[in-house]
């Protein structure tokens, strides 16, 4: 069974598209949601869980459509969105309080045995808590009512790598019965390296591919080379950049045929984007 | 069983998997019957994607290493003393062509080669 599945979704702001998103995550597996700033991961996570209005789109969840069944879904759903503030002077416990009631699953010793896993202190004030903790706690919040999709955005972010490592783990073993899907968004691609099954890639609103992790690296190839052999792969290369030594670029694997002197390997995730994002910029220097 | 995997190396995860799992087999560190981690358990443990895991383990099974029981898991192969040379010398043969052919793009005679394995032997 797929725990989401997106079709077709277009959301258009002024000065920003999203343009025909889809997206498949399979029940029990990890999907890590990569782009730069700005292109459009938050939108699209908000438009999945209703919570902006779009123009087209086919949301499911779980099997089932999310606006026809939006209110029961939810219990099933685990959302973290950073930078969603809770009410910053009542303490931890009070805001659990309020949360829980809204959960038919929700279960108490799961979320006391969070609590304790990131050292959270339910007499604290949300205002008395650092990036990091308030992530944990949203996360907490949502592991304790047995969501079956958990929509992450950012949750990495703010966390120290001791802390980001320990999350990781914490994903795996979360979907370890098979159960289970995550949908985190991130930019620190090295989260993703290891855990992630799945990577979708959204480029200024629009998704470049949306595979397995595997497949995803395996597309491209990172080139690297003396700068006189630039001439010859220039129009295949999706991005390229040259300095004293050479040039290094990125290329479909399918466009590349071996030259004498030009090496290839396997990018990274980082990699990847940052050849895509020149590529984005080279184009909006020819519309200029 | 023992599985080192190196984030490092240019040899894609669920290579350095396969070559790891399938050596222990050929030199009889697992046994027969010998069942696999699940998996997901796998994934979790070596901090790698259940994908991975799986290419891995599918790559095994096709090359006769282990087989599948329908939700019981992995086990490796009954292999007899035949069989498991075989395996090793289609698994030789394939990454000795390789080798070949690279060697003869950098023009080297047979007889080079031989002394060269020799030495490093």
């Amino acid at each position: 069974m797929n725990a989401l599945e997106v079709k077709g979704l277009n959301k258009s702001y002024e000065k920003f598209h999203l343009k025909d998103v889809n997206i498949t995550l399979e029940l029990g597996y990890i999907m890590g949601f990569i782009g730069s700033n700005g292109a459009g991961k938050t939108t699209t996570l908000k438009s999945i869980l209703n919570m902006v209005h779009v123009e087209s789109g086919d949301i499911s969840i779980l099997g089932q459509n999310f606006i026809e069944h939006e209110v029961e879904l939810k219990q099933n759903i685990g959302y973290a969105f950073g930078g969603t503030d809770f009410y910053t002077k009542k303490k931890i416990k009070n805001i659990t309080k309020i949360v829980k009631r809204f959960f038919e699953n929700w279960d108490d010793n799961v979320y006391e045995q969070y609590l304790k896993k990131f050292k959270l202190d339910p007499d604290k004030k949300v205002s008395e808590l650092s990036e990091g903790m308030k992530v944990k706690y949203s996360l907490a919040l949502a592991l304790s009512h047995d969501a079956k999709l958990l929509l992450l955005d950012e949750p990495t972010s703010g966390l120290d790598p001791v802390a980001r490592d320990g999350l990781l783990e914490l994903f795996q073993e979360l979907v370890e019965d098979g159960t289970r899907s995550i949908l985190f968004s991130t930019h620190i691609t090295t989260d993703l390296e290891k855990c992630a099954d799945y990577i979708t890639y959204i480029n200024n609103g629009r998704i470049i591919d949306s595979i397995t992790k595997d497949d995803f690296i395996g597309k491209f190839y990172l080139l690297q080379g003396p700068k006189d052999k630039v001439k010859l792969l220039e129009s295949s290369m999706i991005a390229f950049k040259t300095n004293a030594f050479g040039f290094t670029g990125l290329i479909e694997r399918n466009r590349f045929k071996e030259i004498e002197g030009v090496e290839y390997a396997a990018p990274s995730l980082e990699e990847i984007m940052i050849y895509y994002a020149m590529k984005e910029d080279q184009n909006a220097e020819f519309t200029i | 069983m023992n599985i080192i995997i190196s984030n490092t190396s240019d040899k894609p995860i669920y290579q350095q998997l396969f070559e790891q799992i399938s050596g222990q087999i050929i030199k009889g560190e697992l046994p027969s019957n010998y069942s696999l981690p699940a998996i997901r358990t796998a994934a979790k443990e070596l901090r790698i994607s259940i994908i991975t895991v799986k290419k891995a383990w599918e790559e095994l099974e096709r090359h006769g290493f282990i087989y599948t029981m329908a939700g019981k898991g992995c086990f490796v192969a009954d292999l007899s003393k035949g069989e498991v040379t075989s395996l090793r010398n289609e698994m030789v043969n394939e990454k000795m062509e390789k080798d070949m052919e690279y060697y003869k793009e950098l023009g080297l005679e047979l007889n080079e080669i031989v002394d060269l394995i020799k030495k490093h032997y």
